[in-house]
């Protein structure tokens, strides 16, 4: 009974799984989940016979399900750690979109300006008051009143945090040697919410308060954002053509891991980051795997066109170039297939 | 002889489905104790004993989530077991039928309310508030406690406890409601008889009777306070410290394992939300063995007492 039972429910879910054609299965990161929905129905109406299946369960399930196979691509927001790799031989990364980090706030001044030192020490809690001398220096004419200051930060694991700590690392030693970075961190002070929507609310009901979220959550939901210095010493405001152009002021590797906050570069956005899908080098499913390359292919040449308009960065062409590359030398059951000609 | 097969096939049946409860939880304590193994590599009691959180340096201590569990679940408990006492005894004892059915309408809804919506409303409205105006105006009155120190932030445990409060109440008083139901009615008739008013006769006819039930129902209502997650994650703060003041921000239990868990990707990080997890799965095996025993002692009480 209980026999007939299962396999009744195999039956039911594998009749499900092979209704029309392929389908291809991935996990990982939530911010990029609103433009993959896109790739994949857009592609799915070139290609009816591919469809894809994602579930956004974040960066670190990504990673996990990927490592185990259970999943045909994973998906995060920060590069796997050499640790993490040895316990996925052979996954390659391949950036797809990038996105931005902004500082935002519920404070007394428009158009806030930061240097790094400032910032690094808003999230240190050795600035407690809004007419703090650091935070007055950025911001000459501003007349700052003497209200504290309250930090907000994501309580949640996230790429966020890892972007935002990632990049306070490196422009103050402090930092480094008291927080560090990554996804979830000890803070120093303030206040934690879950998610964009927790940090938003928490600083919009919170006065006097400075927070951070993704660019495409501030553009949307038309927070108030701060113009940040950037490496080469200019003030830049947040925007998609900011973030692409820190891609371009970044040695990048092969493997493509690489941290591209506090990019050089006069037009460069301090607070960006890669967006990655991940594969394995060698297919093992043919039909799958050579799906799955081509899909790859379309992703970073015809997919790049979708992605402003949903406030994510587009790969400099540079970078498209060494996808490019990549793409072309991984392999379906040993053997490379011809990716251009697929275009 | 087919009657007897019957009853032992249907008592095997309960067997099993009995058994497979024991299994499931038997399985989840397992799996948990297998999971957070390399947390609890330096020591359980230390693990238990230590205050800080740090996944950077991978040091993990379980003292600053326990901490916020309990001090938000006590303060949930002091503020809705006297409201919900005083719900049920409107229901059943005092109100105007004619109202009865629109406060008891109005307490299911309450229980109907997703934890998310709370969690908002608890942002957007209850924080707010006390920091406005509730945590100022106690800071006036009894900023000499040690309780009510600190600048009013609006977050924090003070937050999560009344969240918490008003999330447990439709338990708390539709169980209490029912136990008031059971009194019988002799017990009320014999205090009147006797000369008592309305109030007399619910102070030393019916609560007595009726305390176990009322303790029970208590006891549900904490269960659930100390499982809540998004409701009190959203208010809380969600900072690992401990401090004496309700206005502080603190952490809980289930809110720092929905926060991490997902991104958390070393064993180490892992092990120890794990460990946070059968911790709390500790506590509530403790409170609820406390609860049987409590219930049981005082429904022999006033027996023995009124003997």
């Amino acid at each position: 009974m209980k026999k007939s039972c299962v396999a009744l429910l195999v039956m039911a879910l594998g009749g499900v799984a092979r209704a029309d054609g392929l389908l291809i299965t991935g996990a990982g990161a939530t911010f990029p989940y609103p433009l993959y929905s896109k790739w994949f129905s857009d592609y799915n109406k070139e290609y009816k016979d591919r469809r894809f299946n994602y579930q956004s369960i974040g960066s670190g399930g990504g990673i996990r399900q990927i490592s185990e196979r259970t999943v045909d691509f994973g998906a995060s927001d920060a590069p796997m750690t050499d640790e993490e790799l040895s316990r996925a031989p052979g996954v390659v990364h391949i950036p797809t979109v990038m996105g931005a980090v902004v500082v935002t706030y519920n404070g007394p001044v428009q158009g806030l300006r930061l240097t790094p030192e400032t910032l690094s020490a808003l999230f240190l809690g050795t600035i407690t008051k809004w007419n703090d001398p650091r935070l007055a220096k950025d911001n000459p004419g501003a007349t700052l009143p003497d209200t504290p200051v309250t930090v907000v930060h994501r309580s949640d694991g996230s790429g966020t945090n890892s972007i935002f700590t990632d990049y306070l690392s490196k422009v103050s030693p402090e930092w480094k040697s008291k927080v560090g970075a990554g996804k979830s961190v000890k803070w120093r002070v303030g206040l934690g919410a879950k998610g964009n929507e927790g940090v938003t609310g928490l600083i919009k009901s919170t006065p006097g308060s400075v927070g951070y979220v993704e660019l495409a959550y501030a553009d949307q939901n038309k927070l108030p954002m701060a113009e940040l210095k950037n490496h080469d010493g200019f003030f830049v405001k947040p925007s998609i053509g900011g973030t692409s152009d820190a891609a371009i002021g970044v040695p990048m590797p092969k493997d493509f891991r690489v941290s591209i906050t506090d990019a050089a570069g006069k037009t460069a956005y301090p607070l960006a980051s890669f967006t990655y899908l991940l594969v394995y080098r060698d297919q093992s499913e043919k039909a799958k795997g050579e799906a799955l390359l081509r899909f790859l292919w379309w992703a970073i040449h015809e997919g790049q066109a979708s992605a402003a308009a949903l406030d994510y960065a587009p790969l400099p062409k540079k970078v498209v170039a060494m996808v490019e590359k990549t793409l072309e030398s991984m392999t379906v059951q040993g053997k490379p297939i011809s990716l251009a000609s697929s275009r | 002889m087919g009657a007897y097969v019957g009853d032992r096939l249907w008592s095997s049946v309960l067997g099993l489905l009995g058994g497979i409860v024991l299994l499931v939880v038997g399985l989840v304590v397992l799996e948990l104790v297998k999971v957070s193994r390399p947390a609890l590599a330096a020591g359980a009691v230390r693990f238990l004993l230590q205050q800080d959180w740090d996944p950077v340096s991978g040091s993990f201590g379980a003292l600053s989530f326990i901490y916020g569990t309990l001090v938000t679940s006590a303060v949930a408990i002091a503020v809705a077991v006297p409201v919900s006492v005083g719900l049920a005894l409107f229901l059943s004892e005092m109100g105007p039928p004619m109202l009865k059915p629109v406060v008891s309408f109005a307490i299911e809804t309450l229980a109907a309310i997703p934890s998310v919506v709370y969690g908002l409303w608890g942002l957007f409205v209850l924080v707010p508030w006390l920091r406005e105006t509730v945590e100022p105006a106690l800071q006036r009155f009894f900023g000499w406690l040690p309780l009510f120190q600190g600048p009013p932030i609006g977050l924090g445990y003070l937050a999560g406890g009344l969240i918490l409060a008003v999330m447990i109440l439709p338990t708390i008083s539709s169980v209490t409601n029912e136990v008031l139901k059971t009194v019988p009615g002799s017990l009320r008739e014999g205090a009147f008889a006797l000369g008592a008013t309305r109030w007399e006769a619910i102070r030393m006819a019916v609560l007595p009777y009726a305390r176990p039930g009322i303790l029970g129902a208590a006891l549900l209502g904490l269960g659930r306070a100390l499982g809540e997650t998004m409701a009190v994650t959203m208010v809380i703060g969600n900072s690992p410290e401990i401090h004496a003041s309700l206005f502080a921000a603190g952490y809980s239990l289930p809110a720092v394992i929905a926060n991490e868990f997902a991104e958390a990707t070393g064993a180490v990080h892992v092990g120890a939300l794990a460990g946070l997890a059968l911790v709390l799965f500790g506590i509530s095996l403790l409170l609820n063995a406390l609860a049987r025993v409590l219930v049981q002692l005082v429904a022999r009480g006033p027996a023995k007492g009124s003997a």
